[in-house]
């Protein structure tokens, strides 16, 4: 069968074919709907949220920062609650990282605050001397794109049924509307923030990246 | 009877392929150096403003020494060993030499746009499937003509039966394909919400937890078909040649090409023990990747057998101990990646430097000494000239082998010290240690690294070095040589 299969390679690709795609079937799609549905209580992202999350995704934190508290008392006693599957029903894409060159971040809302984060962006080593982080002084400057991040939660909305709008939940309305809201967020922030170009900013009616992305950490509890 | 003394094979695109395997492979190294040197010393974040911090550098390292380097290579060495072991000239067929040419340059311009892109932090962040859907498209279309060139080449072939390297190549074009088709299934915001926003922008069609069940399920089998499948082609084909022994077993090699293609989509969700993917996922991954073992050694213990009472060409041709090496660390690698799949040493093993150390004994030792080995061969068939220098060719086989143990053995130590610490408890039952505890003691090992890229580079210099001098001034030769490539 074999040396015939080598003499006709249509019917080989095909054979080649059928043996590596039936594995992805089996592993992967008996789970998807479930895997899918949110933890009760976990809420979509706010535009200042989302934008803050590209952020993250731009400056690949999520290359030596996972978010992924595995079942083990060590990791539970140093990040917090293991984590859960439903926890990422909105995670799009799944930001759990394979690399912890720096700690787990998956609860770092419940540990950290805003003027931290500030001081940490800012100069690492004022805060943990030893650290091998970057600074990201950019982001000070660097405006987030609130639009893009509107863009990104209408299509999650109409495409896979996010629950933006409904009762009790995150609004999201007209672009307008979600740009208002997010710099309402971003006021919010700032004001515990002391860097005097972003309060500025701010002030202005513009939105640094610093203040997205801290939005967003601030948001992982 | 065809006469095949009359057929000139066309090497035209190999030749391209073979000047951006050189470019990228430097480029791609000389970044990831850089970057092994930033996490020593944190201060060279700073170089280039925001473009040179670790955060950017880093997904470009990826990017390029797959996308850029191996690709390249694959795509190199199959315009060269397709037509040859299908007795069939590029030349004859006007359109596939187009195709061929096609390929090639929409690859070069894509390949640019994405260095481009992921500088300015336009990714999805998605592990080495980080670029934006417009560059996916056009990584779609080279596929698509590379598929193309491919299946041409066999329809117009005269040796009706398909050489094992073909084997592989085929699975490789048809493993990627589906690969990187369902990762990358995203929609772009820009069109989806009516034109808000940026135009680049896109969203996972999957989310959370099958998002990353895709994801490692196409990262870990990207690794076997970016860089193992055509690999293994490679040393198909060259070995036998450079040598002039006939491959061991042709059943060994049955086996091991069906098994293979059979094991490792099930071994991808080994990424993902402990996580929130179910646990019968999780064991089959880790059962599979053990089994994965079998396939593996069966192709490199064929390759070893196959220099069976021709050891001695070891010491006489360095091109032989190129290969002869590069098919010992795959057996290491396939070995050691098994280990890291069981339970219990991946609780302590994932996360750490452990894994980046198992990824580049595999890289480093046997996907770049493959593919340089093969160009190596090539250049004296497609160049008509010799070898330019032996002695710089067994310097840099010394010299990289050696950044290769330095690289994997700091590794080792750094990522099981690091699982080690983060687990740590005292006799009250309390965390031992602080997290920046566990980064500081790294120092040393990420140090011991970023000596090793600095002289695995350097031997990069000297291969491109010796291939540049090859193409351009060595002496001229007369014939095609049969086996072993002359070398001055």
């Amino acid at each position: 069968m074999f040396h015939w299969l080598e003499k006709n390679p249509f019917f080989f690709s095909v054979g080649v074919f059928v043996v590596i795609a039936f594995a992805g079937l089996i592993e992967i799609l008996p789970n998807f709907a479930e895997a899918s549905r949110p933890v009760v209580g976990v809420k979509p992202y706010t535009v200042l949220e989302l934008a803050g999350k590209n952020v993250y995704k731009k400056d690949a934190c999520y290359e030596c920062h996972s978010q992924l508290i595995r079942p083990f008392k060590s990791e539970t006693d140093r990040y917090g609650q293991v984590s859960l599957s439903g926890e990422y029903a909105y995670d799009r894409p799944f930001l759990w990282g394979s690399k912890r060159t720096g700690p787990d971040l998956h609860r770092v809302g419940n540990y950290r605050t805003t003027d931290w984060h500030e001081n940490h962006m800012w100069d690492p080593k004022s805060v943990v001397p030893q650290t091998v982080m970057p600074a990201y002084k950019h982001m000070f400057t660097n405006l987030a794109d609130v639009d893009t991040a509107y863009a990104e939660a209408l299509t999650v909305k109409n495409v896979f049924n996010t629950p933006y709008d409904a009762p009790n939940g995150i609004k999201l309305g007209t672009l307008d509307e979600g740009r208002a809201a997010a710099l309402e967020d971003a006021k919010a922030i700032a004001a515990n923030m002391k860097n005097k170009d972003v309060k500025d900013a701010v002030a202005r009616g513009e939105i640094p990246e610093i203040v997205a992305i801290i939005a967003y950490l601030n948001r992982l509890k | 009877m065809q006469s095949n003394a009359a057929l000139e094979y066309d090497y035209s695109v190999a030749k391209l392929f073979t000047y951006t395997t050189i470019l990228f492979g430097f480029l791609g190294m000389l970044i990831g150096t850089l970057i092994a040197a930033q996490l020593a010393w944190p201060e060279l974040n700073y170089l280039i403003g925001e473009y040179g911090t670790f955060s950017r550098l880093r997904p470009m390292h990826t990017q390029i020494v797959i996308f850029g380097f191996t690709l390249s290579g694959v795509f190199a060495t199959f315009y060269y060993v397709g037509q040859r072991v299908m007795k069939v000239s590029m030349a004859e067929s006007p359109f596939l030499m187009f195709m061929g040419k096609l390929h090639f340059w929409l690859y070069f311009v894509g390949a640019l746009a994405a260095v481009i892109t992921l500088e300015l932090g336009m990714t999805q962040s998605k592990e080495y499937a980080a670029f934006e859907w417009p560059i996916d498209v056009v990584i779609v279309l080279v596929w698509v003509i590379w598929g193309i060139s491919v299946f041409g080449l066999i329809g117009i072939r005269r040796e009706k039966s398909l050489y094992i390297s073909m084997w592989y190549y085929i699975a490789t074009f048809l493993g990627i394909a589906m690969l990187y088709l369902f990762n990358n299934m995203s929609i772009p915001t820009y069109f989806a919400s009516g034109g808000i926003g940026s135009i680049f922008h896109s969203v996972s069609m999957y989310s959370g937890t099958n998002d990353a069940l895709v994801q490692w399920w196409y990262g870990h089998n990207a690794v076997a078909f970016g860089f193992t499948v055509p690999i293994v082609a490679m040393v198909y084909y060259f070995l036998p040649k450079e040598s002039g022994q006939a491959v061991y077993s042709y059943k060994l090699s049955l086996l091991s090409f069906w098994g293979l293609m059979f094991v490792y989509l099930w071994a991808g969700s080994h990424h993902l023990m402990w996580s929130t993917v179910p646990d019968w996922m999780q064991t089959m991954g880790s059962i599979f990747s053990i089994v994965l073992i079998l396939p593996s050694w069966g192709s490199a213990i064929n390759m070893l057998l196959t220099m069976k009472g021709e050891w001695n060409q070891l010491t006489e041709n360095p091109l032989i101990k190129f290969m002869v090496l590069a098919s010992t660390f795959y057996m290491l690698s396939t070995l050691e990646g098994p280990i890291q799949a069981i339970r219990s040493v991946n609780a302590i093993a994932h996360f750490t430097d452990w894994i980046p150390g198992h990824v580049h004994d595999g890289v480093l030792g046997w996907v770049v000494f493959m593919i340089m080995a093969g160009l190596f061969h090539m250049a004296p068939r497609m160049f008509k000239r010799e070898i330019y220098s032996k002695k710089l060719m067994e310097a840099q086989f010394w010299l990289q082998t050696t950044a290769v143990v330095l690289y994997f053995t700091s590794m080792w130590i750094a990522g099981i010290t690091q699982g080690m610490m983060w687990r740590a408890v005292d006799e009250y039952g309390n965390l031992m240690y602080s997290f920046i505890d566990t980064v500081a003691v790294l120092h040393p090992y990420y140090a011991i690294r970023a000596l090793s890229g600095v002289l695995y580079l350097v031997g990069f210099l000297m291969f491109a070095y010796n291939m540049i001098k090859t193409m351009t001034s060595s002496r001229v030769l007369t014939e095609e040589p049969q086996f072993r490539s002359p070398m001055a």
